[in-house]
C-alpha cells in the first residue's frame, strides 16, 4: 500500500505500477463524463470523429457538479463521484480507444471494464461517494466544458485539479478488483446468515 | 392566514436545510460508525463524510452534487385547511431554490432525456394525505438518483412472512454493494399493492434513526435486520467493514388476502430530510433543524 500523487498525464509506467490499496492523489486535469458523455465519446470513436480534448493520460472522472456562473466564468460549487457500474457498457472501449488510463467514480466496475484495465495498463480508483464539497475544493479551476448540449450534470467538464484525493485504488492493472473480493466475501457471508 | 409568498420562502428555508445540514441523529450515526470501523481504509471513508458534512452546513451548501428528486409529504390535520395553491407554491420553491443555492439541474424527460431543470411532470413529487389534526406538516426528502436506484420490489407468498422480508432485504443489501454509497439508510414498506408498499419504503426514510417502530415486533426486527445487514461486511462505501447500514425502518399497511408485497428504498449516509409545521394561523415551526 502506498500514497502517491501522480501528475497528469498519467503515463502506462505509472497506471501499471499502482495496485489495490494504493491511495493516490491527482495533480493537473481532470475530465468529468458520466452517461450521455460516455456515449458519445464512444459515437465519436466509432466514426472516427474528433473530440474536443486530448485523453490520453487524462483521468476521467464519473461525476456531474453543480455549478454556479456561465460562458466563461464557471465555478464548481460540489462535485462528488457518480456510480460508476453504468458506465460499465462504454468504459472497456473509452479505455482501449482514448486511453484515458485512469478512472474515478464509486462503487467499482465490473469485469469488462478489469480485463481493458488489465490490457491497457489502467486502474479504477474511488473518491468517497457524497463528499461532494471536499472533492470541489480541489478543483482550482474549470479549463472548458464540451459537449454543453447534453445538459449541466451531463457534459464534459475539463478542469485543473490539486491533489485530488483521496482515491484509493480499487481496481488494477493485475486484474485484482476490491469490488469483487468483498462482493464474494458477502455473499459468503449472506449465505451463512440465511442457512443458519 | 396563510400567504403564498411567505409559503415559497418558508418551503425554500426548508428545502435548504435538507440540503445542507444533515439532521442531527444522522451526523451522530455517522460518529457512531466512525468509533466502530477497525479498519483505517473504512474510517477514511466516514471522516470524509463528516468533514463533508460540517462544511457544507456551516457554508450553506449542497452536501452532495447529486442534490436529487424533491419529494414533498404533506400531512394535512382533519381540522386544517389546505389552501389550493399549495402545491404550485412548492413546485416555485424548488425552480426558486434550485437558481439560488444553486440546486443540479437533476430532471430529464425520462425517454427523450432532455435535462428539464429540477420542475416537471411528477417532480416534485407531492404526496398529500390527511391526519387527526389541527395543523399541516411538510416535511421534505431530497433522494439521490444513485441510492433510488438500488429500489427493488418482491410480491412475496403471503406465507413467507418476516422469514420472507429478511431474505429479500438481506439479499438486496448484499446485491447493492457499495453502490448505493453505504452506510445507507433502509427503508421498507410491506402490504398496501405495489405502489403502496414503493411509497411506503420510501416515506420510511423520514423517521429518525433514533425513532423505532411502534409496533415491538417490528422495531426488534429492523433492530435485528441492521445488525445482520451489518454482519456482511461491505461496509463504507462497500470498501468493507462493519457499518453497511445506519438503520432500517421498516413501515408496514394492510394488505390484500392473496398477498404480501415489500418494497426496498435505500438511502444514501446523507439522509438529507427536513419538517415543519405550519398552524392554521399561518405560524411556522421547523421541527428537525433549527432555522433562524
Amino acid at each position: 500500500m502506498a500514497e502517491v500523487n501522480l501528475r497528469t498525464p498519467v503515463s502506462q509506467e505509472e497506471s501499471q505500477a499502482l495496485r489495490v490499496g494504493d491511495i493516490v492523489s491527482f495533480s493537473g486535469e481532470f475530465m468529468f463524463c458520466r452517461d450521455k458523455a460516455h456515449a458519445r465519446l464512444l459515437d465519436f470513436a466509432h466514426r472516427q470523429r474528433p473530440i474536443p480534448v486530448r485523453m490520453e493520460g487524462m483521468p476521467i472522472y464519473h461525476a456531474g457538479p453543480v455549478v454556479r456562473g456561465q460562458d466563461r466564468s464557471w465555478r464548481i460549487i460540489a462535485a462528488g463521484p457518480t456510480t460508476s457500474f453504468r458506465m460499465e457498457e462504454y468504459e472497456a472501449h473509452i479505455l482501449r480507444y482514448y486511453k484515458p488510463r485512469i478512472i474515478v467514480g464509486k462503487g467499482g466496475m465490473g469485469k469488462t471494464t478489469s480485463e481493458a484495465l488489465v490490457d491497457t495498463g489502467g486502474a479504477y480508483a474511488v473518491f468517497p461517494g457524497g463528499a461532494a464539497l471536499l472533492a470541489a475544493r480541489r478543483i482550482k479551476e474549470v479549463i472548458g466544458v464540451y459537449w454543453i448540449d447534453l445538459g449541466i450534470p451531463d457534459a464534459l467538464w475539463h478542469v485543473r485539479v490539486e491533489e485530488f484525493g483521496p482515491c484509493i485504488i480499487t481496481m488494477d492493472s493485475t486484474g485484482e478488483s476490491l469490488h469483487e473480493k468483498i462482493s464474494s466475501e458477502s455473499l459468503g457471508r449472506l449465505r451463512g446468515l440465511l442457512s443458519g | 392566514m396563510l400567504q403564498e409568498g411567505v409559503l415559497v420562502e418558508k418551503v425554500k428555508k426548508l428545502l435548504r436545510k435538507a440540503e445542507t445540514c444533515l439532521p442531527d441523529d444522522a451526523i451522530e450515526a455517522l460518529r457512531e460508525a466512525y468509533e466502530l470501523e477497525g479498519s483505517s481504509l473504512a474510517r477514511m471513508q466516514i471522516q470524509a463524510l463528516i468533514e463533508n458534512s460540517r462544511i457544507a452546513c456551516e457554508a450553506s451548501l449542497p452536501i452532495c452534487q447529486d442534490t436529487g428528486m424533491i419529494g414533498f409529504y404533506v400531512s394535512v390535520g382533519d381540522r386544517a385547511h389546505l389552501p389550493g395553491w399549495f402545491t404550485s407554491c412548492l413546485r416555485r420553491a424548488v425552480s426558486e431554490l434550485s437558481d439560488e443555492l444553486p440546486m443540479r439541474p437533476n430532471l430529464v424527460s425520462a425517454l427523450g432525456r432532455q435535462n428539464l431543470g429540477n420542475v416537471g411532470a411528477c417532480a416534485p413529487d407531492v404526496w398529500i394525505e390527511q391526519v387527526p389534526g389541527d395543523d399541516i406538516e411538510l416535511a421534505v426528502l431530497p433522494k439521490g438518483g444513485g441510492s433510488e436506484n438500488m429500489s427493488s420490489l418482491a410480491m412475496l407468498k403471503p406465507w413467507e412472512g418476516l422469514v420472507g422480508i429478511r431474505r429479500f432485504v438481506l439479499s438486496q443489501i448484499q446485491n447493492c454493494g457499495g453502490q448505493p454509497c453505504p452506510p445507507t439508510i433502509v427503508g421498507i414498506g410491506v402490504g398496501g399493492g405495489a405502489d403502496v408498499a414503493a411509497r411506503l419504503a420510501k416515506k420510511a426514510l423520514l423517521r429518525s434513526l433514533k425513532e423505532r417502530n411502534g409496533d415491538p415486533e417490528l422495531a426488534r426486527f429492523e433492530m435485528t435486520l441492521r445488525e445482520e445487514a451489518n454482519k456482511l461486511g461491505i461496509g463504507p462505501m462497500g470498501l468493507g467493514g462493519r457499518t453497511t447500514v445506519l438503520g432500517v425502518n421498516v413501515e408496514v399497511c394492510d394488505c390484500h388476502i392473496a398477498s404480501l408485497p415489500v418494497a426496498i428504498n435505500m438511502h444514501c449516509w446523507a439522509s438529507r430530510r427536513a419538517k415543519m409545521m405550519i398552524s392554521a394561523q399561518g405560524e411556522f415551526r421547523y421541527l428537525s433543524h433549527e432555522v433562524e
